[in-house]
């Protein structure tokens, strides 16, 4: 296994990781607002750790160009996304969770 | 090696998909669903790139770039049409 092979492998795993971790927050947190806090930060850097290590496995510059665009894609898209949802949820009365 | 560390990567992000499922199932309201769809999407884009890498298949990368879009998209329909009006 080469140096390159061993980092990619290491930016995979964490990325994963926080894939996981993303999921863990949809599934346990209260209330609309936190979850979209645990999927739209988790989730883009999740998907952004395993561009990377995809990018170090690819096979031209430009595979890894257009992988990079992808990701800046979902993320532009994504923090959009979270701020619509999050503006209509208080639109229509639902209640930031407190402790 | 490359290759079953990939596919192996790409079995482990399908299963925290399927977990996701739950919170769909559950709701409580429609946008806890639509970030459920929304965290799918993501997901599905990152196996998909990682099974492009995996199988050798650059198509797959299109198809990736294509769910990041109707991601967006359907989070933006979602929250102007469908999320107005009946019960909260």
């Amino acid at each position: 296994m080469t140096v390159i092979e061993l980092l990619s492998t290491v930016l995979l795993c964490l990325g994963a990781f926080f894939f996981v971790a993303g999921t863990v927050g949809l599934l346990r947190f209260p209330d609309v607002f936190t979850r979209l806090h645990a999927l739209t930060k988790a989730d883009n850097v999740g998907l952004g750790l395993v561009v990377a290590g995809l990018a170090l496995q690819a096979p031209s510059p430009a595979v890894a160009g257009k992988l990079l665009l992808i990701w800046l894609l979902v993320v532009v898209a994504s923090a959009t996304a979270c701020n619509l949802v999050a503006q209509a949820a208080l639109r229509r009365g639902i209640v930031p969770w407190k402790r | 090696m490359m290759a079953s560390v990939n596919l192996l990567m790409a079995l482990l992000l399908l299963t925290t998909l399927v977990a996701g499922l739950w919170r769909v199932l559950r709701g409580p309201t429609p946008a806890d669903r639509m970030l459920a769809a929304q965290l799918f999407g993501t997901t599905a884009v990152a196996s998909l790139l990682l099974l492009a890498q995996a199988t050798g298949t650059a198509a797959l990368r299109d198809v990736a770039l294509v769910f990041a879009l109707l991601a967006a998209v359907t989070v933006v329909a979602f929250v102007r049409r469908a999320w107005r009006g009946g019960r909260p």
